[in-house]
């Protein structure tokens, strides 16, 4: 809704300062998003990572007494929510956000402003999902939230309020962030990117952002109806009134599942940028790579009630699923050897970016092994429930998402920063957390096997679990010097990093092929975009034999006048709008008169939003 | 709500289809989902209520069917609104997008006086069974989004009066429209999943 | 090679030596689903075998082909140009798709054969149970035989226990880790499954889905017994306990008299008697909060199998049960000492 013309309100004039701490609240440049994106997710990783600690520390040995079994549970439960929703979904927008636009060659996102709304939402939803520890009743009923656990009934102490309005919050921000990526990444390729030639890493966060978008509204839904029981007194899952707790385990892993692919797709797209960059090699079975990709974000949706393989479901049912579940090993395998294809003959240099790579194919490889041992079924009813599901989701999660993340971290750092991290750490923190993590879960196999149930915060010393848990619990630490490591990397390359120039990989894709730090336009001049590896197709012809052969002018960017560039400007609306949603969501906890000043707030943000005018005021001379 | 594009800077897009177009597309496709899951419980739950009242008991399905005609009648003037503003007809673009609004608005005020008259006259409320949790939480939903819908339409009828949408901004009101269909669509499921299949049991 | 091999054996030694410690210092592993000792639980640990081995050597090939790729295609100092640009091979993708198939295709054989077996018990004589879930402890009923008992179970060795499982508040998972696989208790729901003991003995069972506070001390203790002894034990339960005499005919009076003040979860509570939750078989009232207790002396465990069934504990127990199960729903009442002593008399009698 453009105006283009017409009286002006003062208060609709676009922000002008884009420098300074305020310039981080109007803020729509897709990188400076990210960044706010990498850094919030950074530090929810921290706290999870405490939380975790914890968890580890009370179970270091049998009837310790560290934490109360009610502050124990809600430790698990937000250990899951934080590192969920709160870390690896978030890391894996921020990544989305960095380098979608310029792997795709584009200016910015298709909508800047919901883009900027996205993230603030996710800061608020966040800090609400967290806000129940500051009144000493965070959510307790575990993250799957089984009712009628979490009915009032159960669930005394009220912590799942903060479950679902923080989750609800999540839920849009993951959304909006989607809807933006699908129109971004369908509707802004450069000319001639055809979809047979995006790089991997933006199929996946297409593939991703179609999961979210249908995925996220059945858990809404979910979430809806267990506020109004909760807020209202209605009986979706009252059993005395009829309600069926089985049904909120249905729309839980219904969503549930789809977003375990939500956290793993984007890791594997990292990995298929990285492999193919350190190898020297293409991708190899590009088409067969992304279209195994396409068929897991498929058969995600068939599969979720292999979580519930002793809910009682009945046999038919459990045989059903448990061969769609074993299906999905089909199109994982076919990856996992496309990435061996690439590596084959290829010239692989271990950096730090390329082990976290190999290091998430080995544990990832584990990890859904494993996961293959609870498809079947009986198998699984000596599982669920046990340590064993632990480590697997462990080695599918820790060792699969997170180290892709790391590697793309480590891989993308200098694209965003201009600097190098340095190697030395990067190996050790490497190494670290590749030990730590085998140290703490690896065991967690045998545990669970051994009898061990997750979510006990004690146990008894003649059931023989003593020494592997304080083993899992050394490892843990293990793990956590490994991240100080990181953060001391991070911190010391920001600084004294290395300068690393356009192109310090020998890239493949376009994002290598503009400054880094990224120009605020990115792009000077659209690329125009003729082959698969777009970058290194201007870099190397290859010869007769298939060698890639150096091509010496390098193609000349310089000459364009940047100055007629049109960005999109600054705006505080999202801001606005992100406050007055969150006001609103706290104040159903408060009173509803705070409601309605949040809807106030929110309602002037998304007019005000919708008024804006497209270009600061003239008279303020930047344009 | 909407993504403001510059004047002379308009970018070509890879589809050829405008960003906000397939975002409404996308969002509507989402929208699906949500209320497919709303639509599931309340199937679920159909018949499982412990106790009264029931949906045979509270249904008045010639006052219902009559909202729902007037729901439909509205995408006919939406249609109507829309076709206006391409030919630039900006008449006929107030008349119909008011029009629009106020058969809206007389949806919403059906729903408000049925709401009223079951939890009245019937009893029936979100916490007394099954049927009243879901019922109202499904239709409540729907009619939440009539309500988003009014309000959009009646911004839009505000900026028509003021001479603010120009024929080259029809795609606000495609957007728009698009929308509202959308939400009439839902209706005619909900109307059938909830009410229509009552009939039998009303009659007999 | 074998040099390396060599002078990497204390390494490996090394390794073993984990796995030496909990062999050597934990003898008993009382819910080890390897030590499976009855059809179930052995019909599932066969399953998972099938599976393991499968993995194992998935596991080997691929991540043994990754390893060799590392190994041999490293990147040298003076490599003469960049490697071959291949982009795929039609071939190897249909091998490699069709492969996993085929040993996945085998691999769900044995699980559907097994589902099918571990969800009905098999025809002829079985003995029927019914476990009723609740926070934080079991009921077991036995249909046939018309007793009611708690948190101990007993069957006969050699025969299909066809169980039918209901919660009583939220969701519970009943599982004994030697004898079946868990299922699931589900508010509104009625779920089956069956077991057997093929061996006398004692096996542990406890609750797998995390159901509130006290989840980790849901337990119970399962009593594999002869069939004579076991139909010794079904007439000792039918029996009402016997008059009381001295200290525990008092415990039996203060059990159903008198009204104790305390608190529970933080909140006051006055005028409690023991027999307005929990059954004893033959008394006036019948309390139905909390388990039966008709023949609570002839127990193993008390709390739900968290402790050992000794007059010391049983004191602790009514002392402050909310101090060795946090959450337990059972008040903290303020008891005389001649009064606890007189309960636990009483307890203790109820053989």
């Amino acid at each position: 809704m453009a105006v283009a013309s017409g009286r002006k309100y003062s208060v609709l004039r676009r922000p002008t300062v884009a420098t300074g701490w305020w310039g981080w609240f109007v803020t729509v440049d897709h990188k400076r998003i990210g960044i706010l994106y990498g850094i919030t997710s950074v530090l929810f990783f921290l706290l999870g990572g405490i939380e975790a600690i914890t968890l580890r520390l009370q179970l270091s040995n049998p009837e310790n007494a560290l934490v109360s079994p009610d502050v124990f549970s809600q430790l698990f439960t937000m250990h899951a929510l934080t590192m969920i929703f709160l870390a690896i979904m978030p890391l894996s927008v921020a990544f989305f956000n960095i380098v979608i636009p310029l792997q795709i060659g584009a200016r910015d996102v298709a909508f800047p402003r919901l883009n900027a709304l996205s993230y603030w939402v996710y800061l608020f939803g966040g800090l609400l999902l967290n806000a129940g520890w500051l009144v000493g009743r965070a959510p307790g009923s575990g993250w799957f939230a089984y009712s009628p656990l979490t009915s009032t009934a159960f669930d005394v102490a009220g912590g799942m309020d903060f479950y679902v309005l923080g989750l609800l919050m999540l839920g849009t921000s993951s959304m909006a962030g989607a809807f933006n990526f699908i129109v971004t990444i369908i509707n802004m390729r450069a000319p001639g990117m055809t979809l047979m030639r995006m790089p991997v890493f933006t199929w996946m966060t297409l593939v991703t952002s179609f999961l979210l978008v249908t995925a996220m509204p059945v858990i809404t839904v979910a979430l809806i109806e267990l506020g109004f029981d909760r807020f209202v007194g209605t009986n979706f899952f009252n059993p005395t009134m009829g309600g069926d707790p089985v049904l909120w385990q249905h729309l839980f892993w219904v969503f549930g599942h789809p977003e375990v692919y939500i956290l793993i797709l984007p890791a594997m797209g990292i990995v298929s940028e990285v492999l193919p960059t350190f190898s020297k090699k293409p991708l190899f079975g590009y088409p067969f790579i992304v279209l195994s990709g396409v068929f897991i974000g498929f058969m995600g949706w068939t599969v979720w009630s292999h979580h519930m393989f002793t809910v009682g479901l009945g046999p038919v049912a459990n045989a059903t699923f448990a061969v769609t579940t074993v299906l999905i090993a089909v199109p994982t395998g076919v990856k996992i050897f496309n990435w061996l294809g690439t590596l084959w003959r290829g010239s692989i240099e271990f950096n730090t970016a390329m082990l976290f790579a190999l290091g998430f194919v080995i544990l990832f490889i584990i990890g859904g092994l494993s996961g293959v041992t609870h498809a079947a079924v009986p198998a699984d009813a000596q599982q669920q429930d046990t340590y064993y599901i632990v480590a697997h989701l462990h080695y599918v999660l820790f060792g699969g998402s997170i180290f892709g993340l790391f590697a793309g971290i480590y891989y993308w750092f200098p694209k965003v920063t201009g600097r190098l991290m340095n190697e030395k750490l990067g190996k050790l923190n490497f190494w670290l957390l590749f030990i730590g993590m085998n140290l703490t879960f690896a065991p967690m196999h045998w545990v669970g096997l051994d009898g061990m149930p997750r979510r006990i915060y004690t146990y008894d010393s003649a059931m023989g679990w003593d020494f592997w848990n304080l083993f899992s619990t050394v490892g843990s630490w293990v793990i956590l010097l490994g991240v100080l490591v990181f953060l001391h990397n991070i911190m010391r390359s920001l600084r004294k990093g290395e300068v690393a120039g356009n192109d310090p990989w020998d890239g493949r894709t376009l994002e290598w092929s503009i400054p880094s730090p990224p120009p605020e336009y990115n792009f000077a001049e659209i690329p125009t975009v003729s082959e698969r590896d777009a970058f290194w197709s201007e870099k190397y012809v290859e010869n007769e034999d298939g060698i890639p052969i150096p091509i010496k002018k390098r193609p000349s960017s310089g000459g364009k006048d940047t100055n007629d560039i049109h960005m999109p400007g600054l705006s505080y609306f999202p801001f606005v709008t992100a406050l007055g949603m969150a006001i609103c969501f706290f104040g159903v906890l408060i009173h509803i008169s705070v409601i309605v000043i949040g809807l106030v707030v929110m309602l002037f943000g998304i007019y005000g939003w919708a008024f804006e005018p497209a270009d600061p005021e003239p008279e303020s001379g930047s344009h | 709500m909407a993504q403001v594009v510059s004047h002379n800077d308009h970018p070509t897009t890879t589809t050829g289809l405008d960003h906000r177009k397939m975002l409404m597309w996308a969002f509507l496709g989402s929208d699906c989902l949500f209320f497919g899951s709303l639509i599931a419980t309340y199937l679920l739950y159909r018949g499982k209520s412990i106790t009264g009242p029931y949906p045979h008991e509270v249904f008045n399905i010639p006052y219902t069917s009559i909202s729902a005609f007037v729901l439909l009648m509205s995408s006919l003037t939406m249609v109507l609104a829309l076709a206006a503003i391409q030919r630039g007809d900006q008449r006929g673009l107030k008349v119909w997008l008011l029009a629009t609004a106020l058969l809206g608005t007389i949806f919403l005020g059906g729903q408000y006086f049925e709401f009223t008259f079951f939890v009245e006259h019937n009893g029936l409320n979100l916490t007394n069974n099954l049927f009243g949790t879901t019922f109202f939480i499904l239709t409540g939903f729907h009619g939440l989004h009539v309500t988003v819908g009014v309000i959009i339409l009646l911004s839009f009828f505000v900026m028509a009066w003021r001479g603010r949408v120009s024929q080259t901004q029809h795609l606000n009101i495609e957007l728009a429209g698009l929308y509202w269909h959308f939400v009439d669509i839902v209706w005619i499921v909900i109307f059938t999943v909830v009410y229509l299949v009552e009939a039998p049991n009303i009659i007999g | 090679m074998l040099h390396n091999l060599t002078k990497l054996r204390p390494v490996l030694l090394l390794l073993l030596v984990p796995v030496l410690l909990t062999t050597a210092c934990f003898p008993s592993h009382p819910q080890s689903t390897f030590e499976a000792a009855g059809p179930v639980a052995e019909a599932q640990l066969k399953l998972f075998y099938i599976i393991f081995w499968a993995a194992v050597f998935v596991f080997v090939v691929v991540n043994g082909a990754f390893i060799y790729a590392f190994i041999k295609y490293r990147r040298r100092a003076n490599e003469a140009h960049l490697p071959k640009q291949t982009h795929g091979h039609t071939v190897l993708e249909i091998t490699w798709t069709i492969a996993p198939m085929i040993i996945l295709a085998i691999i769900t054989v044995p699980t559907i054969t097994t589902i099918f077996y571990t969800a009905e018990p098999p025809p002829g004589k079985t003995l029927e149970l019914k476990v009723i879930a609740h926070q934080w402890w079991w009921e077991f009923e036995y249909p046939d035989l018309g007793i009611t008992t708690a948190n101990e179970l007993h069957v006969p060795v050699g025969m299909a226990i066809d169980v039918s499982l209901e919660s009583k508040d939220v969701i519970h998972s009943f599982w004994i880790p030697k004898l079946a696989g868990k299922m699931d208790l589900v508010p509104g729901h009625i779920n089956t499954m069956w077991f057997q003991a093929d061996r006398a003995g004692e096996f542990y069972g406890l609750c797998a889905e995390f159901c509130g506070t006290a989840h980790a001390q849901m337990r119970f203790m399962v009593h594999a017994e002869k069939q004579s002894d076991f139909d010794a034990w079904v007439e000792s339960i039918k029996a009402t306990p016997g008059e009381m005499t001295g200290l525990a005919a008092k415990g039996k009076d203060l059990f159903v008299n008198k009204g104790f003040d305390g608190t529970l979860r933080g909140e006051k509570v006055t005028a409690q008697r023991c027999a307005f939750c929990h059954t004893v078989e033959g008394l006036p009232i019948r309390g139905a909060v909390g388990p039966v207790l008709t023949h609570v002396g002839g127990r193993e465990t008390i709390g739900a199998g968290i402790i050992d069934n000794s007059a010391g504990n049983l004191k602790a127990w009514l002392t402050n049960p909310d101090k060795m199960k946090p959450g337990v729903g059972m008040p903290t009442l303020s008891i005389a000492d001649d009064e606890l002593d007189a309960l636990v008399a009483y307890l203790e009698g109820l053989q």
